[in-house]
C-alpha cells in the first residue's frame, strides 16, 4: 500500500492528478437537491463515449467510397463479428444524443441554469449543440442510402440559396455538382476527426466552466453563498461519491431503454433508421418524401414555414439559422433575476409549457409533407418559437415572483 | 408538472403513430422462430426471385448456419447460380440486360424487406391482375405498372380485378376495387397461396437482417444483466445517501 503511495506521490509532484480528482470529483460541491432532470449531464457524457467507441470500430470496416460505402454498412451488419450490434449502438446513440441534450437544455431553461455567472457553460452548451447537428448530418450521408444522399442534397442546397455567392458556396462545400464520392469523403473526414475534436473540446470547456462557478438546483440557489466553517457550502455535497453512486443507477436505467431500442427496435419504426435509408443512393431518383431524422424535424419545419422571397429559399434559411442563434442570447433575453421556475410567475410556466408542445409540434410537422393546414400551423408554431424568447425580456416588467428561500429546500 | 407530462403524451402518441401511416396494406405474421416456414420461404426464394434478382449481401452458408440446413444440402438443393458454400447471392444477369428486358434496373433483394416493409411485401406479391396493356400482361395493385412479371402465376394462377362503382362526394361514379375472380387457376387455392407468400416474405426478413435471430435473445440477457444491476445500485445509492437530509 506503503509502495502505491509513494507511486501517487511521485505522480503528484509531476502531475496535478490528486489535486484533479479533488477539484472536480471529490472535493467538488454539488447542491444537494437535484432532481431526476439533473441526470442528464453525464447520460449526454456517457452517449458521447458510446458513440467514439462504436465509431471507432465502425471506421475499422466501413468504406468510405461511393460504390462500397452501402455495401460495406451491410458487411458490417452481417459478416463482422458484433458488427450489426456496434453499428445499432452507433445509431441508436445518435438519437439518445439528442434525446438527452433536449431533455437537458429543457433542464437549463426551467431553472434558469443559463443565468449569471453561468453564461459561459450556456454558450459553451449552445455551441456543443451545433457541433452536434453537423456530427449528425455528416454522419448520416455515410450509409450512402436514399435518404443519406437527397436529406445532405436537400441541406447543402441551402447553401446555395444564399444570394450572390449561393452556388459557388454549395459547390464548394459539396467539392461537386451534386452530392458524389467527393462529398462522402470529407463529410466522412469531418464526421470522424475533425468534428468530434471539436466537440470534445467544447464539452471539457463545458465541464471546466461549470466547475469554476458551481452548479445551479433546481431551487435556483447559490449553494456558495452559505458557506460553513469549514469554507464549504453547507447545501453542498462532493461530488464523489454521492452524485457517482446517484449516476450510476441514472446510467443503469438509461441503459436499460438505450438497450431495449438496440435489440428490440433499432429502427423505432422509421424514426431512427429511415426505411427509405435500405435503398442505395441514386442520384436519378428522388424519394417520394423527404424527411430528416426526427432530431431535426423543427427546424426543417421553420425552414418549410417561411415563404420564399422572388423564388428564394434564402429567407427560410435565414429564419431557421436564427431559429438557433437566438439561442446563444437566451442569458441577456431573461431579464428575470429569478431562476428556478419553482418562484416564478404564472405567466413563465405557461409560456415555457407552450413551447415545449410548440417544439414538439413543429417536429411534427418537419417530419409529415406540407398541407395548406400544416403550413399555416408551421408558420404559427415559427412565430411562438422567437415570440417566447423575446417575451422573456418583458415577463419580469409585470411577473409577480414567489419569494427565493436562502436554503435549498429538499 | 408530471400530470401535465402524462396528458401531454396522451395528446401526442396518437398523432405520431398516424404519421407513420399509408395506403392499405394486409398485415403479414412475422415469426423468426418458424424454421419451417424459413425454410419453405427459402426454396421458393431460390426457386422463383434468385434467377434475376440477386441477395448480393446474403452468403449461402450463413443462411445454411442460421435455418439449420447442413451446407451439402443447400449445395444440392437451393444453390443454382453459385460454386461455393461461402458465396453471396448473386446472379448472372447483367445489369444492362436486365434493363433491356424489364425496362428498369432489377433491385436487388438484401434488403428489401425493410425498406419496403413485410406487410408491403406481402400485399404486393398478391395483388397481381391481368391486364393486357403491359408487356408481360399483369399489372400490380400496390405498385401500379410495375416491370416485373408475375412469376408466381403457376401457383396463384391469374386473376382479374372486379370492380365496383358507386356515387362520390361530387356526385360522380367512383370505380374502387372490390375484390379479384380467379381467371386460370394455380397450383395452390388462395390460402395455400398467402401462406407460401407469408412463408417467402418471412424468409426475406430474415434475408433483411440475419441478427434478427439472435437479437432478441441477447435482448432480454442484455435487460437481465442491467435489472440486477439496478437491484444492487439503487440500494448501494440508499445506502451512500442515508445521512443527507
Amino acid at each position: 500500500m506503503s509502495r502505491m503511495l509513494s507511486l501517487l506521490n511521485w505522480v503528484d509532484e509531476r502531475f496535478p492528478l490528486t489535486k484533479m480528482w479533488k477539484e472536480h470529483l471529490s472535493e467538488y460541491y454539488a447542491p444537494k437537491n437535484f432532481n431526476f432532470w439533473y441526470f442528464f449531464g453525464s447520460l449526454a457524457l456517457l452517449v458521447l463515449v458510446i458513440q467514439i467507441v462504436t465509431g471507432i470500430f465502425l471506421t475499422m470496416s466501413y468504406k468510405p467510397d461511393g460504390e462500397m460505402a452501402f455495401g460495406s454498412v451491410e458487411y458490417i451488419m452481417r459478416d463482422v463479428e458484433w458488427g450489426w450490434f456496434i453499428r445499432y449502438m452507433h445509431s441508436t446513440g445518435a438519437s439518445a444524443f439528442f434525446a438527452v441534450v433536449y431533455l437537458h437544455m429543457f433542464r437549463g431553461l426551467m431553472y434558469g441554469s443559463y443565468k449569471q455567472p453561468r453564461e459561459l457553460i450556456w454558450i459553451f452548451g449552445c455551441l456543443i449543440y451545433l457541433a452536434l447537428m453537423a456530427e449528425a448530418f455528416m454522419g448520416y450521408l455515410l450509409p450512402w442510402g436514399q435518404m443519406s444522399f437527397w436529406g445532405a442534397q436537400v441541406i447543402v442546397n441551402l447553401f446555395a440559396a444564399v444570394p450572390f455567392v449561393g452556388e459557388e458556396l454549395a459547390i464548394w462545400i459539396r467539392g461537386d455538382f451534386v452530392i458524389s464520392d467527393v462529398t462522402l469523403n470529407r463529410f466522412f473526414a469531418f464526421h470522424v476527426i475533425a468534428v468530434p475534436l471539436v466537440l470534445i473540446g467544447l464539452v471539457v470547456a463545458h465541464v471546466l466552466a461549470l466547475h469554476e462557478v458551481g452548479s445551479n438546483n433546481p431551487d435556483g440557489v447559490e449553494i456558495k453563498k452559505n458557506k460553513g466553517p469549514d469554507g464549504k457550502p453547507l447545501d453542498g455535497i462532493p461530488f464523489h461519491p454521492y452524485y457517482t453512486v446517484k449516476d450510476i443507477v441514472g446510467v443503469v436505467v438509461f441503459l436499460m431503454f438505450f438497450f431495449a431500442v438496440v435489440f428490440f427496435a433499432p429502427e423505432m419504426g422509421g424514426f431512427f433508421i429511415e426505411h427509405p435509408n435500405f435503398e442505395p443512393a441514386d442520384p436519378l431518383k428522388t424519394p417520394e418524401h423527404i424527411a430528416p431524422v426526427w432530431y431535426f424535424t423543427p427546424f426543417y419545419a421553420v425552414l418549410r414555414a417561411v415563404p420564399s422571397i422572388a423564388g428564394s429559399a434564402f429567407p427560410g434559411v435565414v429564419v431557421m439559422g436564427a431559429a438557433v442563434v437566438i439561442l446563444f442570447f437566451l442569458p441577456w433575453l431573461d431579464r428575470s433575476p429569478v431562476k428556478s421556475i419553482r418562484y416564478r410567475g404564472l405567466c413563465f410556466k405557461v409560456l415555457l409549457f407552450l413551447f415545449v408542445i410548440n417544439f414538439i409540434m413543429l417536429g411534427y410537422l418537419g417530419m409529415k409533407p406540407t398541407t395548406d393546414l400544416f403550413k399555416l400551423l408551421a408558420q404559427i408554431g415559427t412565430i411562438y418559437y422567437f415570440v417566447f424568447f423575446f417575451a422573456l425580456a418583458f415577463i419580469p416588467k409585470f411577473e409577480k415572483t414567489k419569494p427565493v428561500p436562502e436554503r435549498v429546500t429538499s | 408538472m408530471k400530470k401535465i407530462i402524462a396528458i401531454f403524451l396522451v395528446a401526442v402518441m396518437p398523432m405520431l403513430a398516424q404519421a407513420a401511416g399509408g395506403a392499405h396494406l394486409d398485415k403479414v405474421d412475422i415469426d423468426m422462430g418458424d424454421k419451417a416456414s424459413l425454410h419453405n420461404g427459402a426454396r421458393l426464394f431460390m426457386n422463383y426471385c434468385l434467377s434475376c434478382h440477386s441477395a448480393q449481401y446474403m452468403r449461402y452458408n450463413r443462411m445454411a448456419a442460421d435455418l439449420e440446413i447442413p451446407e451439402d444440402l443447400v449445395k444440392e438443393n437451393l444453390m443454382f447460380a453459385s460454386e461455393k458454400i461461402g458465396d453471396t447471392m448473386t446472379i448472372a444477369m447483367s445489369k444492362e440486360d436486365a434493363s433491356a428486358w424489364f425496362g428498369t434496373k432489377v433491385p436487388d433483394l438484401s434488403v428489401t424487406a425493410r425498406s419496403r416493409g413485410a406487410d408491403w411485401l406481402y400485399t404486393y406479391l398478391r395483388t397481381f391482375y391481368t391486364d393486357e396493356s403491359r408487356p408481360w400482361g399483369v399489372n400490380n395493385t400496390t405498385f401500379k405498372d410495375v416491370g416485373m412479371p408475375h412469376v408466381l402465376w403457376e401457383l396463384e394462377g391469374l386473376k382479374k380485378p372486379v370492380y365496383e362503382t358507386h356515387k362520390g362526394e361530387d356526385g360522380q361514379d367512383v370505380k374502387t376495387l372490390s375484390g379479384y375472380e380467379i381467371v386460370m387457376p394455380g397450383t395452390m387455392s388462395a390460402d395455400e397461396y398467402d401462406k407460401a407468400v407469408r412463408d417467402l416474405v418471412n424468409f426475406m426478413v430474415y434475408v433483411g437482417e440475419p441478427a434478427k435471430m439472435q437479437r432478441y435473445t441477447i435482448g432480454i440477457w442484455v435487460l437481465l444483466f442491467l435489472a440486477v444491476l439496478l437491484i444492487v445500485a439503487y440500494p448501494m445509492k440508499k445506502e451512500f445517501w442515508k445521512d443527507i437530509h
